[in-house]
Parts: C-alpha cells; sequence; structure tokens
C-alpha cells in the first residue's frame, strides 16, 4: 500500500473542508479524483503535501506505512510525494536548471547520496526535456517567469519527470490547457507510469482521462468521497453532469 | 542602546588585554583622542613627508567645524570621537597557531562559504606555513604588474615611492572639505590601497585587496585611491566576503576613482563587516565616502556592491560624469537582518553632453531591519542628451522590517531622459511552499528566492566573487524566515 487515507478531517480557520476522506493508493495504480468546484479537492492535494494553513482535525495519512503527520513538507517531497500545482507560482531570477539541481540534490542528500555532479545532472535534463518533450530553452528561464499557462504546467510535469516520485498528486493540471498541451501533459504522464508509482490525479473534466486512463474514479462532494468506481465512471459523469451525484444522494 | 557604542568603544581601548597581545613585540599607541597632537603623531609614525601632514592638518581643522550628517534614515548612538584611539601600530592581532584556536562559529561560516583551509588560516589570524606562505605569490603578482607600469600598492607605500601622484589626485574626487566623515578620515587615515594604471594598459589581472602586501591591517580609516590614465582598464575588487571580526567600531573611509578619457574601471566590493548579535548588541559602523569621476570623454565608472554585514552602514557610491559620452553604474545588494541599519545608494551627477548612467538598487530586509535606498541623479544644464535608468527594488521578509526609498531627481534640461523604477515585495507563503514540496528547505529556498532577486547585480561580480557572495546572501539570512 502506498497511500492510506482514512477518515481524514482537515479545515480552514475554523472552517472544516475535508469531512471524513478515505482513500487507498497502491503502486501502479491511477486514481482519478472528481468532483464540482469548491468540494475539497485542491485542499486535499494540499493536505497530503502538508501545507500548514490546514489544520488536521482527525483522521491519518499513511505514506509507505509512515503516518505523513509527523513529516515537514519538504521530509515528505523527499520521501517521493509530488504536487504537480493548479497554479505554479512565479521565482523570479531564479532559473529552472538551478532551481531542479537545487531539489534534486536536496533529496539526494536525504537520501544518503552524493550529489549529482553537473553533468550527469545536464543529461539528465536533456533527456527528460526529450521525455516531456520540451524542445524549448525553457529549463535557462526563470522558474514560471512570464510563463504561458501551457509552458506552466509542461513545466511542471518537467519537474515530476526530474524527482521521479512515487506518489505524484496532478492538482488540476489539465485546467486552461488547449488540447496540444493537454497532450503533452498526458503523454509525460503515461511515460511516467511503472508499477513502482502510483497517481492521483484531480480534474474537473472528464477530457484528461481520455488520454491518461485511470484505473479508479472517486468523486469528491462537499468533502467526500461518495462515489468510487472504475474509468467508466467517468464517462457517465460527463455525459450525466454533477448533479446526477447530488440527486443521488 | 544609548551606553552600548561606549561599551564597545571601551573594549577596544582595553583591548590590548583581552586580545592577549604578543608582549614582546613593541606595540604603539596614540595617545586616546583627537586633536593635532594627535595628527601630528600620525603622520610622524608614519614618517610621512610635510605635504601629507600639511594635508591632514587641514582636514583636521576643517573637521571640528562640521557636525555628523543628521539626513540619513539611521538611528547613530551618539559617538565619542574623544575616545577612540586613532593610531595603532601595525601588530594588532595575535597569532594563532593553528585552526583549533580559532572560533567555531567563524569555522562553521568559512565551510559554509567555501573558502579553502590557507585562506581560512589567513583570514582568521593563523600562521601560516613560510613555504606556503602567499608572499612569494605576492612578489610573482608584483612583477607581472610592474612589467606593465602599473603600480598596486599600500597608500603609505604610494605617498614615499609616487609623491607626486598621490599630490595630484588625493582629494581630487573627495575634498576632505565634503563631509563630515571624509574630513576625519582625510585628518588620520591609517592606511589603504594605491592602485595606478598607465596609458593605454588593460590590466591583465583582476586588482585584490587580498593580494595587497599589508593587506591584513586595513585598518579603521582607510583610504584607497585608483587612477586610471587614458584607455586603461583596470577591474578592482575589495573586501571579503568571509566575516570581518574587528574590535574598531567606527569606520570611516575614503575612496576616490579617476577615469580619464577612454579609461574605465569596474570597482566590486562585498562588505562583511561585524552586524552586531541578534539583539542589536555591537556591530561596526560604517561611514564611507566612495566617489569616481569619469574626467576625460568616453570614460566609464561601474560600481558593484554587496552589502550585508555592519551595524549601521551609510554609504553612496557616486559618479561624477564630467567628460561627453562617460558613463557610470551603480549595482548594489544590500542586506539588512534583526537591527542593522542600511541607509545606501548613490550619487549620479552628469555634466558633460550624451552622459548615461544606471543604477540598479536591490534591498533586502529581514528581522527588524531598516533599509534605505538614497539616490541622487542630477543632470545640468549642459548635460544635454543623457539618459538615467534606475530601477529600485525592496524585498521584505517578515513583516517587522522597514524597506525607504528616498530618489531625487533634479534635471536642468529638456533633452534628457531619466526613468526610475521601484517596486517592493515579499517572499510569498506560496513561493516557500512551492520550494519545500520540491524537497527544498525553508533556508535554502529563501537562499534561493533571494539570490533569483539579486541576480542582476550579482551577475556584475568577478567570477569567484559571484559565487561566494550568493552563498553569503544566504548565510545572511538564516533563520530569518520561518
Amino acid at each position: 500500500m502506498l497511500l492510506k487515507i482514512t477518515n481524514l478531517h482537515a479545515s480552514i480557520k475554523g472552517k472544516e473542508i475535508l469531512k471524513g476522506i478515505n482513500l487507498e493508493v497502491n503502486k501502479g495504480e491511477v486514481h482519478a479524483i472528481m468532483g464540482p468546484n469548491g468540494t475539497g479537492k485542491s485542499t486535499l492535494a494540499s493536505v497530503i503535501a502538508g501545507r500548514d494553513v490546514f489544520d488536521v482535525t482527525e483522521g491519518e495519512i499513511l505514506y509507505n506505512t509512515k503516518n505523513l503527520m509527523t513529516l515537514s513538507v519538504e521530509e515528505r517531497a523527499r520521501e517521493g510525494i509530488f504536487l504537480g500545482f493548479q497554479y505554479p507560482v512565479e521565482i523570479p531570477g531564479v532559473s529552472i536548471t538551478n532551481f531542479m539541481r537545487t531539489a534534486v540534490n536536496e533529496i539526494r542528500k536525504y537520501r544518503g547520496f552524493d550529489p549529482l555532479p553537473a553533468g550527469e545532472f545536464l543529461k539528465m535534463m536533456e533527456e527528460k526535456k526529450k521525455l516531456v518533450e520540451i524542445t524549448s530553452n525553457l529549463t535557462n528561464r526563470s522558474v514560471n517567469e512570464g510563463f504561458s499557462g501551457g509552458e506552466k504546467k509542461r513545466n511542471e510535469i518537467f519537474q515530476m519527470a526530474m524527482l521521479e516520485p512515487t506518489l505524484a498528486i496532478l492538482d488540476e493540471t489539465d485546467s486552461g490547457l488547449d488540447i496540444d498541451a493537454l497532450r503533452v501533459v498526458a503523454n509525460g504522464v503515461n511515460k511516467l507510469r511503472t508499477p513502482e508509482n502510483g497517481f492521483v490525479i484531480i480534474t474537473h473534466y472528464q477530457r484528461l482521462l481520455d488520454y491518461i486512463v485511470p484505473d479508479f474514479v472517486h468523486v469528491l462532494y462537499e468533502g467526500r468521497i461518495v462515489k468510487s468506481g472504475g474509468k467508466e465512471l467517468a464517462i457517465e459523469l460527463e455525459e450525466k453532469g454533477y448533479d446526477w451525484i447530488k440527486e443521488q444522494l | 542602546m544609548g551606553n552600548e557604542p561606549n561599551n564597545i568603544l571601551d573594549a577596544y581601548t582595553t583591548g590590548e588585554y583581552k586580545y592577549g597581545f604578543h608582549s614582546d613585540i613593541e606595540t604603539e599607541y596614540a595617545p586616546i583622542g583627537l586633536n593635532e597632537d594627535t595628527v601630528r603623531y600620525i603622520s610622524a609614525r608614519k614618517n610621512e613627508p610635510e605635504f601629507m601632514l600639511e594635508y591632514r592638518l587641514k582636514a583636521y581643522r576643517h573637521w571640528l567645524t562640521m557636525k555628523m550628517p543628521k539626513w540619513p534614515h539611521l538611528e547613530i548612538p551618539p559617538i565619542d570621537f574623544q575616545d577612540i584611539i586613532y593610531y595603532a601600530a601595525p601588530v594588532k592581532k595575535k597569532e594563532l597557531s593553528s585552526l583549533d584556536e580559532v572560533d567555531p562559529e567563524l569555522l562553521e561560516t568559512f565551510k559554509k562559504l567555501g573558502i579553502s583551509l590557507e585562506e581560512q588560516k589567513k583570514l582568521s589570524g593563523v600562521a601560516v606555513d613560510a613555504v606556503i606562505d602567499s608572499v612569494s605569490v605576492k612578489t610573482t603578482f608584483s612583477e607581472t604588474l610592474s612589467k606593465y607600469g602599473i603600480i598596486f600598492c599600500s597608500f603609505s607605500e604610494a605617498v614615499h615611492n609616487h609623491p607626486d601622484l598621490v599630490k595630484k589626485y588625493m582629494g581630487s574626487v573627495v575634498p576632505y572639505t565634503d563631509n563630515f566623515f571624509a574630513a576625519l578620515n582625510s585628518a588620520v587615515f591609517s592606511d589603504g590601497s594605491f592602485c595606478f594604471i598607465p596609458k593605454g594598459v588593460r590590466c591583465p589581472v583582476e586588482l585584490s585587496t587580498y593580494f595587497r602586501i599589508n593587506a591584513a591591517n586595513t585598518g579603521q580609516f582607510e583610504r584607497t585611491l585608483i587612477v586610471a590614465e587614458e584607455e586603461a582598464y583596470v577591474s578592482y575588487m575589495e573586501g571579503c566576503t568571509a566575516p570581518q571580526r574587528d574590535e574598531n567600531q567606527l569606520h570611516a573611509a575614503v575612496v576616490e576613482i579617476v577615469a580619464m578619457k577612454d579609461a574605465s574601471v569596474k570597482y566590486s566590493t562585498v562588505q562583511n563587516w561585524y552586524p552586531g548579535d541578534k539583539h542589536g548588541k555591537g556591530g561596526i559602523y560604517n561611514f564611507v565616502t566612495k566617489r569616481g569621476i569619469c574626467k576625460g570623454n568616453n570614460a566609464k565608472i561601474s560600481w558593484t556592491q554587496v552589502e550585508t554585514g555592519s551595524a549601521i552602514t551609510w554609504k553612496y557610491p557616486s559618479c561624477i560624469l564630467l567628460g561627453d559620452n562617460s558613463v557610470g553604474e551603480f549595482y548594489s545588494v544590500a542586506v539588512t537582518n534583526n537591527y542593522q541599519q542600511a541607509d545606501t545608494g548613490t550619487k549620479m551627477l552628469h555634466l558633460g553632453r550624451n552622459t548615461k548612467s544606471t543604477i540598479m538598487s536591490k534591498g533586502i530586509s529581514a528581522g527588524r531591519s531598516n533599509n534605505s535606498y538614497r539616490g541622487l541623479v542630477r543632470i545640468s544644464k549642459n548635460a544635454i542628451n543623457s539618459r538615467n535608468y534606475s530601477q529600485c527594488d525592496s524585498l521584505l521578509l517578515g513583516d517587522k522590517c522597514g524597506a525607504h526609498t528616498f530618489p531625487y531627481i533634479q534635471t536642468e534640461n529638456k533633452s534628457s531622459i531619466v526613468e526610475h523604477e521601484a517596486t517592493t515585495s515579499k517572499i510569498s507563503e506560496d513561493q516557500l511552499f512551492y520550494c519545500q514540496q520540491r524537497g527544498i528547505d525553508t533556508e535554502s529556498a529563501v537562499g534561493l528566492i533571494v539570490n533569483g532577486y539579486a541576480k542582476e547585480v550579482l551577475k556584475q561580480l568577478p567570477m569567484e566573487f559571484a559565487v561566494e557572495a550568493q552563498k553569503l546572501l544566504s548565510i545572511s539570512l538564516e533563520g530569518s524566515v520561518g
């Protein structure tokens, strides 16, 4: 078991957003989490990553049998958790190359490895760029500064490829993307899928799931997972809309 | 707060005991306080020619008529100028026999800065093995320079060996009447650097005070004079990224640069004097007058500074753009943390036609510190078709610090263009979270973000200096977030 969330409650400034989430992700699985806006999808992603503006009031998250609540944000990242952001932030003056080299080496240090020599790092970067179909000099630019929506998301997928996470959570990575960018993002994920890692893909629309075929689909509504199923659930949702879920409740 | 400076000055006056001076070496001090006799004493001790003594005395008499400037955005505790020793014979620091005797905290910082063991020993005053002593390096270095006719020596040596050059240029850019601290420096300066690049010579190496003989004893009243004759070029580096501990509390330096027709001088400095402790106790007061003149047409002077140390910094490296088409540049990163105060910036005085200046100031404030940019761009009537571009950015870490900008712009003709941009930003929670989510801890994230912010200035520094300066920025801000 890669990730086991049990009865997770979380709130922000006293307002409860997650009201008892249960979710299990095994290695090699892709889980899609769908649901209307404002139901707690992004909160769930942030809480797994460890963002401290949210208070976990009840329940637990186990990751590789470790209790995540005892780990800081960076420790979770070094343990192999990656969050693809819905709105990646700009860091002016810091090149993606420098940013990634810092990240890769911090993670290596945590795992007891020496820093990657510059030559090897650059080689790795070229390989990963190819993998996620980045041909431009994107990596020489400052992190997300002046990037288009598509470039920002592509950069997230590139970073995911660089950090080789065991658990990747993609928070609405498809929002605001045109069909070409969507395909690139999906291809990246598909290429990075292995029997050893797991994905949690948060999306509002079914469209991304045409390209990334999930093993499980969950519907998050008002802070709870109200329905789970296979990939056909996503199609059903697309046809019937979220109102269908509301009616069923 | 009122008593602290006196305590530190006391510490200095009793320093010979506390810091364990060698008893077998003759150590001489000027009597405490400042009067004409002190000035005469200093000049006599240095065996100076008459013209130097006269200059010092004139400066001293003028200083008596002046008052400490009140306009900076600084809280300066009262300084008792009669409670300072203005001259001590060179042997100041006890030589340690190995690095084991050095303050472990200092060594830790050296390690973080990636300073070599040899250099660590030099910086912390450990005696270096005669065989590998860099004296030989220095000698080779001087020989190389003299082949080109370049003079690079201590100010005292220049006074003795090149009195005509000193007479001609000393005080020509910063006269002793210029300001309170310049007058004080002119009266009592201990030593400093002298650099002369003859006509048409491009200095083949970066001149660094590190290589200058007697560099170890820079003293508290330092004086530097750099002269580049026509078509000459030099890149000059001063200071050191390693922490500089000094028992002298008051520092008042003067730097003068003269660039003749088609000459270019690039001056880079990293200032890392002791900033005081977390509670604002102690630290150096640094009052510096730095100014260059582009005397001939097409001359260029470029200042790059990284200011991280000192409890109080008062410093405005400036350019007088006298020659037509001359260029002045000022690139600055000033960091203040804890209770540090900095009031720094530049003056660009456009006198010649088609003169250009660029100002890029990056202030970073953390803790309870105060960081001010103060700049003057003055375009005179005759400086037609001149241009200035100024960018002043402030970055705040936390909500207890202050950032201020005081830009003054005076334009006396209509053909010139002056642009001023200013921004204030904060390191956001989102930026920190983003970095942390990639496995980068808060301290490294702050370092990364701050270095990104300061990048445009840092890239002006000579390569090896830039690498150290980057690390220094991160270290200066340790513990300022979270």
